[in-house]
């Protein structure tokens, strides 16, 4: 069983018999009083999500979910596909399901896709991956503070702020957990 | 390799906070109050229903200095502050940090109204222009203040009256999903007057026995201090201490051994107030910060 000190977001839940995962996570208390766990929570079936706030000493059940390595394969309109490459077995994820983690996605990135009842219903990247840059502002000489930033685009899609040297076509290491650059990768 | 630019662009934040602890430094300084360090590691903390301490070989971390700060003011030192770390168990999140940092000040010879008027004069020497911009919207530091007592802010704000709160045992969950997000936007805002049963600490206000003066100051709906006209009367706060200890083993909570020192010094400490107030929100509110992380150099999951 979970406690209320393990609540934090992507914290896979069973709730009424369906697993639910917590899309956002504030705790909250006042000085002298009782802790609040506000969380937003979403049927990983139905999608539809809610809102619940729970009191420090409430327990709860882990989702009882499989977590299966496979490749992404390709998208199409039915959605994006996957396959375990020991079985070749292929599930399909909607866009709704994979929520932002689509925009990090890349052609035969190894993924964990999270079964429940044989049914693709979550994705878990991996924490690191390296995408190149397909757009960014070209670097001011003499621009050499080490806290500065900018937007950039990688070839997924997705826009994020880089430290100021970064530039187009460099490869770049993302944490998927917070989304944030890390650091550039050497060829 | 790259220097750690998650580290790196924190820079204007640290610097800014630096500044405002300086500038802090220099008003109680100047106010002639004494700055004092007291021991971190304590044998006890004040028994309280929803703070936990952190063990430390077989004593605690303090999760405030102000039984120590009490013991001085017991002493005859007329006022004091400090700037230090405290440990709280078990609380994370956009604005709580399991270790972060207190300003504590203590005044004698007066009680809580002192306290707002120091507040009022504190952020006038860190806001020079009298506002602070929160997203689009502009609160006006210009003092006075506004002052709410709990009562009214029930009254105003809340979807059921403070009574069926307390009974309910609703009233923190009222108080932080449905007021405090509402509180110090167009000045800050003084809460005042809680229910006495939630102010273990703080003195029952004459000719109105069930409130005690205690207030919080919201800026913003931000919880930035909390303060009191302290209790001074031992056997009081004995009977007290012993309630709400009985509260946490009945809540399964390990023990808290009783500040004796505290309690027999108590009875020498003159009428006073004191006041602790979260350094790491202030910082968040004058750098327009959005989450606590962002104005220390690290967070836990940074460490």
């Amino acid at each position: 069983m979970y406690t209320c000190a393990d609540l934090k977001k992507g914290l896979k839940l069973m709730i009424d018999g369906e697993p639910h995962v917590l899309s956002q996570f504030e705790f909250t208390k006042p000085g002298k009083g009782q802790a609040l766990y506000k969380c937003k929570l979403r049927n990983m079936i139905t999608g539809s999500l809610f809102d619940r706030t729970y009191r420090s000493g409430e327990s709860f059940e882990p989702a009882a979910l499989e977590d299966r390595e496979m490749q992404f394969l390709y998208r199409d309109e039915s959605g994006y596909v996957f396959m375990d490459n020991k079985t070749y077995e292929q599930v399909t994820l909607s866009e709704e399901t994979l929520g932002d983690d689509r925009l990090l996605l890349k052609d035969n990135m190894d993924v964990k896709i999270l079964l429940f009842n044989g049914r693709g219903i979550g994705i878990t990247l991996p924490n690191f991956v390296n995408l190149r840059v397909v757009q960014a502002d070209p670097w001011v000489k003499g621009d050499t503070a080490a806290g500065n930033n900018k937007p950039a685009r990688v070839e997924t899609g997705y826009a994020l702020a880089v430290p100021s040297f970064v530039e187009t076509d460099d490869l770049i290491q993302i944490d998927t957990r917070t989304g944030q650059y890390v650091t550039r990768v050497k060829e | 390799m790259e220097p750690n630019w998650a580290l790196a662009r924190k820079r204007p934040a640290l610097e800014a906070r630096a500044r405002i602890v300086q500038t802090i430094r220099a008003f109680f300084v100047g106010g002639d109050f004494l700055e004092v360090e007291t021991p971190h590691r304590i044998p006890a903390n004040a028994p309280e229903i929803h703070i936990d301490a952190v063990p430390s070989g077989g004593w605690s971390l303090h999760t405030s200095p102000e039984l120590a700060m009490k013991r001085l003011l017991a002493a005859g030192y007329p006022r004091l502050f400090q700037l230090c770390r405290v440990w709280r168990q078990g609380e994370r999140g956009r604005r709580h940090l399991p270790e972060f940092t207190l300003l504590e000040w203590y005044r004698s010879g007066c009680d809580y109204t002192a306290l707002m008027t120091d507040c009022e004069t504190l952020l006038a020497n860190l806001v020079p222009a009298a506002a602070l911009s929160v997203g689009d919207r502009r609160v006006d530091l210009t003092r006075p203040w506004e002052r709410l007592t709990v009562a009214d802010a029930f009254a105003r704000h809340a979807s059921l009256p403070l009574a069926e709160a307390l009974a309910g045992e609703r009233f923190d969950e009222i108080l932080t999903t449905e007021i405090e997000p509402r509180l110090g936007w167009e000045t800050p805002t003084f809460l005042t007057d809680y229910p006495a049963e939630l102010a273990a600490l703080a003195r029952r206000k004459p000719g109105n026995p069930a409130v005690a003066e205690r207030f919080e100051l919201y800026i913003a709906g931000v919880e930035l201090a909390n303060a009191f006209s302290e209790l001074t009367d031992a056997a009081e706060q004995r009977s007290r201490f012993a309630r709400d200890e009985a509260l946490r083993c009945a809540a399964g909570k390990p023990p808290c051994p009783t500040p004796e020192p505290f309690l027999r010094e108590l009875a020498a400490m003159p009428p006073s107030a004191g006041i602790a107030l979260g350094l790491d929100r202030l910082v968040m509110l004058l750098t327009g910060a959005a989450t606590i992380d962002e104005v220390v150099a690290f967070a836990p999951e940074e460490l």
